[in-house]
């Protein structure tokens, strides 16, 4: 405060200081907003977005005893938001009577996709390597995604289990991607969904649609509109989505409440950080 | 090590061995503590860092170096090279058998120049991959992508059959979607030309280019925040639910 | 043979690469498929390679009483049960190589990632100022978006999703295209350089 009491230092002192309040601060406020929704067990709806729609409708549409490659490229660094779609798409396929081919280019992914496999598999009555078929991981990124588009046996000569290609029942006459209808990529980065669309969906007559993490969402977007992508989920709000029109609600749907109040919470602090910095600003000048 | 150290590694494996009498040495509830103590040491490192977040930090990077190479021995190594080699089925993977370990010359500064053969086996399959992947799947596709009329037709009829406020704005939108499409487009390209002064016209395209990469750079930031806030929310999930049992 | 061979190696394996993707004529596409087996195990071994530099490292900051070097122990200790559980007790479900997998991998990365929504609220709240109309308009879109994609942004205005819908996929679809097709420009003309034998930074150093 100056000699003369004027109050306008004293509340630009107030508002420096609370523009550098300590960041532990922020961060009890941003875990009270994830933690609560979450303790009170608030449920939301969400409005489905026409990417989550188009991969659910390519879905919809594929006749029973088909099959679906399903490309588990993701790790646990991305479990809260990819895991949840990796359910609903089994979900999905299986209450169409798809059969899976699952396979990944990441070296953590077949344990993941073996998970889901082995928590909605038996609520289904299906039956491993009649229904689908858990292939493993392969190093290599878009070197495999062409091998297998053009010879799987080849690229998988045995699965996650060791079993060779030929001994697996549903994979008879399965020699490549083109015998499948659609592959649903859930991708956590590189390799991923952008190097399917650049290596396969041109070459081969193959739909391809899928899952990503929120981050690489929006530049998944150009892809959607030329049509190289058939539909994307993105996020755990996407996941939230195709939950909701399989209508079976899970981790998606279940995170999206805290998701809302840590949004709003960001929001807050970037408009007082802004209103701080304006104050600041003309006091100074 | 400083006496803290061992401090807090003692209070950790007083709590896992407390979580595992907990558990009746189950080994699934074993796992779960462990899987939250971990947790917790690495979200320590948001009070400081700290002499358990290191600890942590370096369990982690072991296990995972170790992780990767079990993975690729049992998933390539063995099904891709050894088996096809050994049982006569194809003899010359013994090429790039070869070409694998002489990247172990790396190590040498006098054969390291070995390595260089396998860097570019490598090296150059992957950049025909580039090449072809940014050509038709990036390139072309996207340039065909991007041939639409300035004018819709339905757009505008949407216009006429708008009823409410939230229609018009909608419609509206609607109209202006292929003409915003092709400027931005265009004006974007216009910005990452720089053998040019982005000067008089140039400049003024290269300005509107500035800002439609400002709005896609606000909606990425958006959706970065909503990822990130995905790996949290799941890892309190874990917490309150498979460690607390607070949640279902 | 230090620069010649390598040189002719990427020149042939990046010309099969491309020459199989416009002919279908076996003597293209066998030998690119065996190419792409061979680039398959090659990256296996770099894999391999990368974590034994680790494990070199890290022992010769053991050896020296480097920084940090007790945890250093740590590391290799990790690495060593991991890798003796996993080579000699297999890899698949239920195996203690499973084990620590689950408990002790995928939470800890899981974590890792998870430390990311703290620091980006601290620095939403420390850092991003509208200084300029840029960055206005850069934060008004995120804001936008960071409501739109959540019920309560419906709860506001329940036009809110479809206008993000919109803004996803007109605005920021034909920057992020703009991005992609000056991206791709590059990339075709790098890779053609390292396959002409153009661009040869990968080779390292002639010493």
């Amino acid at each position: 405060m100056s000699a003369s009491g004027d109050k306008t230092v004293d509340k630009g002192g107030i508002v420096h200081r609370l523009s550098q309040v300590d960041r532990r601060v922020l961060y009890v406020i941003v875990l009270a907003c994830a933690m609560v929704p979450l303790i009170i067990g608030a449920q939301v709806r969400l409005s489905v977005s026409p990417p989550v729609k188009g991969l659910y409708d390519a879905v919809e549409a594929l006749p029973p005893g088909s099959y679906v490659y399903l490309a588990a490229d993701y790790d646990p660094g991305s479990l809260p938001e990819l895991y949840p779609m990796n359910i609903a798409f089994v979900e999905h396929l299986f209450s169409k009577d798809v059969k899976i081919i699952a396979a990944s280019l990441w070296a953590p992914g077949p344990p993941l996709s073996q998970r889901v496999f082995e928590d909605i598999a038996p609520r289904y009555g299906k039956t491993y390597g009649e229904d689908y078929v858990n292939l493993g991981f392969k190093e290599g990124r878009e070197a495999v995604m062409v091998s297998v588009a053009e010879d799987l046996r080849a690229t998988f000569p045995e699965d996650y289990f060791g079993t060779p290609y030929g001994d697996i029942p549903m994979l008879e006459g399965i020699e490549n991607l083109t015998d499948v209808r659609l592959i649903v990529n859930v991708s956590a980065g590189y390799p991923g969904i952008k190097e399917w669309v650049q290596q396969v969906a041109t070459r081969f007559p193959v739909p391809i649609g899928g899952g990503v993490t929120a981050v690489s969402g929006p530049e998944m977007y150009p892809y959607i509109q030329s049509g190289q992508l058939v539909g994307l989920l993105a996020g755990m709000k996407g996941a939230g989505e195709y939950e909701q029109l399989i209508e079976k609600p899970g981790l998606g749907l279940a995170g999206m409440a805290a998701q809302s109040s840590v949004h709003v919470a960001v929001i807050v602090f970037i408009i007082l950080a802004n209103v701080f910095y304006f104050i600041d600003r003309r006091k100074r000048s | 090590m400083k006496p803290l150290t061992i401090i807090v590694a003692c209070v950790v494996l007083a709590m896992g061995l407390m979580g595992a009498a907990a558990g009746g040495l189950n080994g699934q509830v074993f796992g779960t503590w462990v899987a939250a103590l971990l947790t917790l040491a690495i979200f320590s490192f948001l009070y400081k860092d700290n002499p358990v977040y290191k600890l942590a930090e370096h369990i982690f990077i072991g296990v995972s170096a170790g992780y990767v190479v079990c993975l690729e021995y049992w998933n390539v190594f063995i099904p891709n090279l050894w088996n096809p080699l050994v049982s006569g089925q194809s003899y010359i993977l013994i090429v790039p058998f070869a070409l694998g370990l002489m990247l172990f010359t790396r190590f040498s500064p006098r054969a390291s120049w070995l390595s260089r053969w396998a860097i570019a086996a490598m090296v150059g399959s992957y950049a025909g991959f580039a090449v072809i992947g940014a050509l038709q799947g990036d390139l072309i596709a996207q340039v065909r992508a991007s041939m639409i009329p300035l004018y819709s037709a339905d757009a505008v009829a949407s216009m006429s059959l708008a009823r409410t406020a939230n229609e018009y704005v909608f419609a509206f939108l609607g109209i202006l979607q292929n003409p915003l499409t092709i400027i931005g487009l265009i004006t974007t390209l216009i910005y990452f030309f720089f053998s040019r002064e982005h000067k008089g016209s140039l400049g003024v395209a290269s300005r509107i280019g500035i800002f439609f990469l400002m709005i896609s750079f606000g909606a990425s930031f958006g959706y970065t925040v909503m990822s990130r806030v995905s790996l949290l929310i799941g890892r309190l999930h874990f917490l309150l639910s498979d460690w607390l049992g607070i949640i279902q | 043979m230090k620069t010649e061979v390598p040189v002719a190696i990427a020149f042939i394996a990046g010309m099969l690469m491309i020459v199989s993707l416009f002919s279908p004529h076996p003597i293209f596409a066998e030998p690119a498929a065996v190419m792409r087996n061979w680039a398959i195990i090659i990256t296996a071994f770099a894999y391999v390679l990368g974590v034994a530099n680790i494990a070199r490292i890290s022992a010769g900051t053991v050896r020296t009483r480097g920084r940090d070097w007790h945890y250093k122990i740590v590391l290799l200790a990790s690495l060593g049960v991991m890798l003796g559980i996993g080579l000699s007790g297999g890899i698949q479900a239920g195996s203690p190589f499973d084990w620590g997998y689950i408990n002790v991998m995928v939470p800890m990365q899981a974590t890792m990632f998870s430390l990311l929504a703290f620091f980006i609220a601290s620095a939403a709240y420390r850092a991003f100022r509208a200084r300029s109309v840029e960055a206005t308009l850069l934060l008004v879109t995120a804001v936008i978006v960071m409501l739109g994609r959540v019920p309560v942004g419906e709860g506001l205005w329940n036009g809110l999703p479809a206008f993000t819908e919109w803004i996803m996929e007109v605005p920021n679809m034909a920057a992020k295209r703009g991005i992609m097709i000056g991206a791709a420009l590059g990339a075709i003309s790098t890779g053609l350089k390292m396959i002409l034998g153009l661009e040869r930074s990968y080779l390292g150093s002639d010493k």
